[in-house]
């Protein structure tokens, strides 16, 4: 299996119109997008992205329609030509790539998968999961091997000689991952792929996608419109609002801290007894610190229902190691639980 | 009122003869001198005619029968269609114009492979540049709206009459509709799909073989479908320029008030249209068993 690639996108702009390049300053110079849309007739597509991926974590980025995130992911392997900026993954800068380079590039290092499923109608689900590797030049019947295997493991065994248009979306969701995993790449671009599904089928295929990053640990970003799908999934999550990432950060930072009003627009909803983990709202340690023990990872809900099955007013954290590294008593525990910081 | 505003104001008469006569000079010398050379440049083109002709005229009966029913088979999968293409052919023969209709189909299968080869690469060069769209739109306007007679003198003036320039009025008639629908076969498929093809590193070539030709397969087939049948209305006009075939009895019939030589022959050209017609249709149907939601 290929090693897990980080992903480094710096001052990354994106202008779209005759002459981008022209307007690139003055967006630099705090130019909004209404006024360069009214003064200059282009459009704003994304204002000084810096993102830093880690190798191996799921990026999600969240954002609402026209907010610029289906055009991130597609600078990420050039789909989308940026108007100026990096995008540095193992060492190369993409966004100078010869077409050649960039082709290898796009067979070898990463794979995607779409909000439509964009499969190949007239292939059957196995020739679609092989496609990548087809590209590659390897043999068919190695490819097929392949093939075989990642479309069992997203349950369509049996599926294979199946067209497309005989699959539910769902199904054809399932053979758009296994078509982009088949290829082995380190990187998976995601863009609104669970978006178009139902929302049971969607927590479905969050749950294939989570199962599956264990085993394959991917570097993934993840693009959504869901806040909820974002917290689920993501390691990191970075906001993004008329081109500019807004706030960026883990889920728990985002709903305890959100940077403006934009983002608590998001957060306010949010379940925080199940998101927020004791350790983000613990206090130190003090003597009388006592009650059940949890790890750290442990949610506010259920450490406020252990309180209350062992009549407890605090618990103790611990951490990885088992030592004791804070206590979170059941008045803060609530209090967080039901909107206070 | 003035006499002017009634009289378009023309070019001087005699300007307007000399003009004409240095272009007529001119092509006639180019005629000459080049001739010879052009003639042999479509020499394989009418090596190709005579064999298919050949080739028709010398298969026995019965086998010609049979190769038209399996290609009906194979195309549509259906008893019916297969049996009707079988009975309308022999009909056409048993009325005693099967020599002809062997000599017309030779020369249609011949143009309809020229038109094919000619047509898609085309198709596919205009769909990938707006540019050569833009300059072969006006070229396939003209092809289709000129009258064949006027290109006709030319052709003839350099080929003389006969079958390759036959050939060529009714390739230039019959090859508008197989480019139009493979340029719009390739631009009409789905975008995002191509987006894909990109994003997992297709080459050109990859994209190309892999997913627009097969996407715009359907339409392309409609094209050749198209070109067939235009390529059989040319029939009685190529007859004109010494084709041989169902087009010179219609021909005779004209000039001769035959009324009922004149049907039989129309007739036969409809019947053999109907047969391509319906056999190139229900191929071009199978193809798109993808799109149907049900098993297969």
């Amino acid at each position: 299996m290929s090693e897990p690639l980080a992903i480094e996108i710096r001052n990354l702009y994106k202008i779209f119109g005759a002459r981008p390049r022209a307007h690139v300053d003055a967006v630099r110079q705090g130019m909004t997008k209404a006024q360069l849309n009214e003064r200059h007739r282009h459009v704003l597509g994304l204002r000084d992205i810096n993102l830093s991926v880690a190798p191996g974590s799921i990026q999600v980025v969240m954002g609402l329609s026209g907010s610029g995130k289906s055009t991130l992911i597609r600078h990420i392997n050039r789909l989308i030509e940026p108007t100026v900026g990096e995008i540095v993954i193992d060492g190369r800068d993409v966004v100078t790539m010869t077409p050649a380079e960039l082709r290898r590039f796009r067979r070898l290092q990463t794979a995607m998968v779409f909000q439509k499923f964009a499969l190949l109608p007239h292939r059957t689900v196995l020739d679609n999961v092989s496609y990548g590797l087809e590209v590659q030049g390897v043999a068919r019947a190695d490819r097929h091997r392949t093939a075989m295997r990642w479309v069992q493991r997203v349950g369509l065994g049996g599926y294979e000689t199946r067209y497309p248009s005989q699959l539910s979306g769902g199904m054809q969701q399932r053979v758009g991952l296994a078509r982009a995993l088949a290829n082995d790449a380190p990187i998976l671009l995601m863009d609104e792929a669970y978006s178009a599904l139902d929302p049971l089928i969607r927590h479905d295929m969050q749950t294939v996608l989570l199962d599956l990053q264990k085993e394959v640990r991917k570097t993934i970003v993840f693009i959504t419109h869901d806040f909820d799908e974002a917290l689920r999934i993501g390691d990191r999550i970075a906001l993004l609002r008329d081109g500019s990432i807004i706030q960026q950060g883990t889920g728990q930072e985002m709903v305890l801290r959100p940077a403006d009003d934009y983002v608590s627009s998001f957060v306010q909803h949010v379940d925080r007894a199940r998101i927020v983990r004791v350790d983000s709202v613990m206090l130190p340690l003090t003597d009388d610190a006592g009650g059940p023990r949890v790890g750290a990872t442990t949610s506010l809900g259920e450490a406020i229902r252990t309180m209350s099955a062992e009549g407890s007013d605090r618990v103790t954290v611990l951490d990885e190691g088992g030592r004791p590294v804070g206590t979170v008593p059941m008045t803060r525990a609530v209090a967080v639980a039901a909107g206070g910081s | 009122m003035p006499d002017w505003i009634n009289s378009f104001p023309q070019m001087n008469e005699e300007t307007l003869r000399n003009l004409k006569r240095v272009i007529d000079d001119g092509f006639r010398e180019f005629t000459r001198s080049y001739g010879t050379m052009i003639e042999g440049i479509f020499d394989p083109l009418r090596q190709m005619l005579i064999h298919a002709e050949r080739l028709m005229l010398g298969m026995p009966w019965p086998l010609t029968l049979l190769i038209l029913g399996v290609l009906a088979w194979l195309g549509s999968r259906s008893v019916r269609l297969t049996a009707a293409s079988v009975l309308t052919l022999a009909a056409i023969g048993y009325f005693g114009m099967w020599d002809d209709t062997m000599r017309t189909v030779a020369m249609i299968l011949v143009c309809t492979l020229v038109a094919i080869a000619v047509g898609i690469p085309l198709g596919i060069l205009m769909a990938r540049s707006d540019r050569v769209q833009s300059w072969l739109n006006p070229m396939l306007d003209v092809m289709q709206t000129m009258p064949s007679f006027v290109y006709l003198i030319p052709v003839v003036m350099l080929l003389g009459i006969g079958r390759v320039a036959g050939m060529i009025a009714v390739v230039v008639y019959a090859l508008p509709p197989i480019v139009r629908l493979t340029n719009l076969g390739v631009r009409e498929v789905d975008p995002e799909v191509i987006e894909a093809a990109d994003a997992f590193g297709s080459s050109a070539w990859q994209k190309l073989w892999n997913v627009q030709m097969p996407l715009a397969l359907p339409t392309i087939m409609a094209g050749i479908n198209q070109t067939i049948m235009m390529a059989l209305a040319m029939v009685v006009i190529a007859s004109m320029i010494g084709v041989q075939g169902l087009g010179q009895p219609v021909l005779r019939a004209i000039s001769n008030q035959y009324f009922t030589l004149g049907m039989f022959n129309g007739f036969a050209i409809v019947g053999i249209a109907i047969i391509f017609d319906r056999i190139s249709q229900a191929f071009g149907r199978r193809l798109q068993k993808h799109r149907g939601g049900h098993d297969v």
